[in-house]
């Protein structure tokens, strides 16, 4: 098994970082282009997530974990913001708690998507973690 | 992510360059809403994303945005260069079923007329 962490302020712009850093940790598992790409965007919803919803664009820690195992990728994204009051109300398609903003409330169902599994757990005061976690259609090209 | 826009008459074309998240949404936003205040005759909207490397469910956001305000004033909105993975990210946001998709900028200025 492979594995890293990142750690990143979370600043809007750190979004397309953390989304090529994991596209590029990903890439030893020979993912399609479009593979790749819904890895990318997952990641970037959660982070969004985070920034927006968790620390409402106060300052903040958003740490990152990915793994590599055989043909699947696992990426846990932790924050310690405000958390998620209602969990199942997050997951629904078009739910926003911020529409001001015009969010479309489709992060999660875009997640759930383009990811194979999608564990999400949350203490209100306390933070979220997003787990998630995806299989690749090929087999890996180089295990050293 | 750079947004260039043009103006053909009463259409506004916005072509986009980069990656459309919540970070780069912004500027969009911006600088589309700063043109549809600025000019009355402005109509349409044209968005031209053959150069858009990359959307989040920002992007939907922000597009829906935009729709509102031109369907507000009695205008259209078409969607062209759609890439097959931004294509994704409109059809899961339900915004296929209300913006046109075009191939390229000339067939959509040609079905605006």
């Amino acid at each position: 098994m492979n594995y890293m962490m990142l750690e990143v302020p979370a600043r809007s712009e750190n979004e397309s970082f953390v989304r090529v850093v994991i596209a590029a940790f990903a890439a030893r598992l020979d993912p399609t282009l479009e593979e790749l790409n819904e890895v990318k965007t997952a990641v970037s919803e959660a982070v969004t997530n985070s920034i927006l919803h968790a620390y409402e664009d106060d300052r903040g820690v958003i740490k990152i974990n990915a793994f590599l195992n055989d043909r699947q990728l696992t990426i846990e994204i932790y924050d310690t913001g405000k958390g998620i009051e209602d969990i199942a109300k997050a997951r629904e398609p078009l739910f926003t708690s911020k529409p001001e903003l015009e969010r479309s409330g489709m992060g999660f169902t875009i997640m759930e998507n383009f990811m194979d599994e999608v564990k999400i757990e949350s203490i209100p005061g306390k933070g979220t973690a997003i787990k998630m976690s995806k299989s690749f259609g090929r087999a890996v090209k180089n295990n050293h | 992510m750079q947004v260039q826009l043009i103006r053909r008459k009463k259409n506004l074309i916005a072509r986009f360059r980069g990656e459309l998240d919540h970070h780069t949404s912004e500027i969009f936003r911006k600088t589309v809403d700063k043109e549809l205040a600025k000019n009355d005759q402005v109509q349409n909207l044209i968005l031209n994303m053959a150069n858009l490397t990359f959307m989040d469910s920002s992007g939907i956001g922000a597009i829906l945005g935009r729709y509102k305000q031109v369907k507000a004033r009695g205008g259209r909105v078409i969607i062209c260069g759609l890439k097959t993975h931004n294509k994704k990210i409109l059809e899961i946001g339900g915004l296929l079923k209300i913006i046109p998709v075009c191939s390229d900028e000339s067939k959509a200025i040609a079905s605006l007329d």
